[in-house]
């Protein structure tokens, strides 16, 4: 279990290191002459916020939207983990654990889903 | 742009690096780069820095599990008052004024600061003189309470978990208010607190903060502060930084690191508490 959970991880941030770094060189493909303007907070634009719409955008190889999905991978590895560390605990039939490890999920998932 | 972002990346590169050296973590210098280097808004900043700590975090992760110097299941107990501070710290980082976010960002830099230099000792030595007061939570947790170190296995007795719980809140709303991985208060939770041992804490600690930084990910990007053209310098850089970091670690040369860098870490500090104040940030 500890070897999966070694692997996972290390496949998790390398997937999501070459995901975002593609992202990267195409966005210098498709937009060679942007400029650097982070000085005034304007937030992202709602398609680069909510998973879905990153989703298809990033299957449509839109630049920024590879990067955020390749984001989204990164979020997502702890999250994996902590699934692993439950389903470890199921079949350890470890109930104190599972409901513990449960809980965490859900304050993962009400941060990711609903807030 | 590109000159910015490759700017960008060398930065993350050598934030990465000192910071796996120095044991200070990479997020704590990603943001005052960003803000006083950059002029980049401190929303984007720590947005920017949250995702490059669940990098480094996962990244070196793979090296901790092998171990079995975590303790998955008191980590995962932990994980829960550390989420929610991270939900709570993310909330308040959204409708906090951004340079009140400077001004404790800085005190919790220099904390940090002056943290690195804390004598650590082994709390299982001390511990075996002193009888063992269990109570109905930790039997209830009845954590399996060993690690192996070479061929001797070694056990120990949690104490004081309701403390550790508390300071772990308290970790992971600074987490989620500042976009910095907590670590180093993490371990003290452990390590001081909870009487873990150094080696066990520091390695759980490194499973936590990655977790404890999704929480407020989820919030930061529905919030829009997540920018992918800064964030992927920034990630790829602390990341291989961190990972070369850790294997040039010359444990007899990294003392005058330590001092240098803890040095120019207090002069962040002053000038994000100072910009705070004047309102700069």
């Amino acid at each position: 279990m500890r070897i999966i959970m070694g692997s996972l991880l290390r496949i998790g941030v390398l997937s999501s290191a070459v995901i975002v770094m593609l992202g990267g060189i195409l966005f210098f493909i498709q937009h060679p002459a942007e400029t650097f303007d982070y000085n005034v907070f304007k937030g992202e634009p709602a398609r680069l916020k909510q998973i879905h719409t990153i989703v298809k955008e990033a299957l449509e190889f839109k630049s920024r939207a590879v990067i955020q999905f390749g984001i989204l991978l990164l979020i997502a590895t702890p999250i994996v983990r902590v699934l692993f560390s439950l389903l470890g605990f199921l079949i350890e039939k470890d109930w104190i654990y599972v409901t513990i490890t449960f809980i965490v999920l859900l304050v993962l998932s009400l941060s990711l889903f609903f807030l | 742009m590109i000159t910015a972002i490759s700017i960008l990346f060398l930065g993350a590169l050598f934030a990465g690096f000192i910071g796996s050296l120095t044991g200070l973590g990479g997020g704590v210098i990603i943001v005052p780069l960003l803000t006083l280097g950059f002029g980049v808004d401190i929303r984007y900043a720590i947005g920017t820095s949250l995702i490059s700590v669940i990098a480094t975090s996962s990244g070196a992760g793979s090296a901790y599990v092998k171990g079995g110097l975590l303790n998955i299941r008191i980590g995962m107990f932990l994980e829960i008052a550390t989420t929610l501070g991270a939900i709570a710290g993310a909330a308040i980082a959204v409708f906090a004024p951004t340079h009140a976010i400077a001004v404790i960002f800085g005190f919790v830099l220099i904390y940090s600061a002056v943290n690195s230099f804390r004598k650590r000792y082994d709390a299982i030595e001390i511990n075996n003189s002193r009888p063992l007061k269990s109570t109905k939570l930790m039997n209830l947790l009845k954590t399996d309470c060993t690690y192996s170190l070479g061929s001797e296995v070694k056990s120990y007795a949690l104490q004081n978990v309701g403390g550790g719980f508390m300071v772990m809140s308290i970790a992971g709303i600074l987490s989620g208010l500042l976009g910095i991985g907590s670590g180093a208060l993490k371990v003290i939770a452990m390590d001081s607190i909870m009487k873990i041992p150094f080696k066990v804490s520091t390695s759980t600690s490194n499973f936590m903060i990655g977790v404890t930084a999704a929480a407020s990910a989820g919030i930061y990007l529905s919030r829009g502060y997540i920018d992918p053209l800064l964030s992927m310098p920034v990630v790829t850089g602390v990341l291989i930084g961190s990972l070369t970091g850790a294997k040039v670690l010359m444990r007899s040369q990294t003392k005058s690191i330590r001092v240098v860098f803890a040095i120019v870490i207090a002069l962040l500090a002053i000038e994000m508490i100072y910009n705070g104040l004047m309102k700069n940030i």
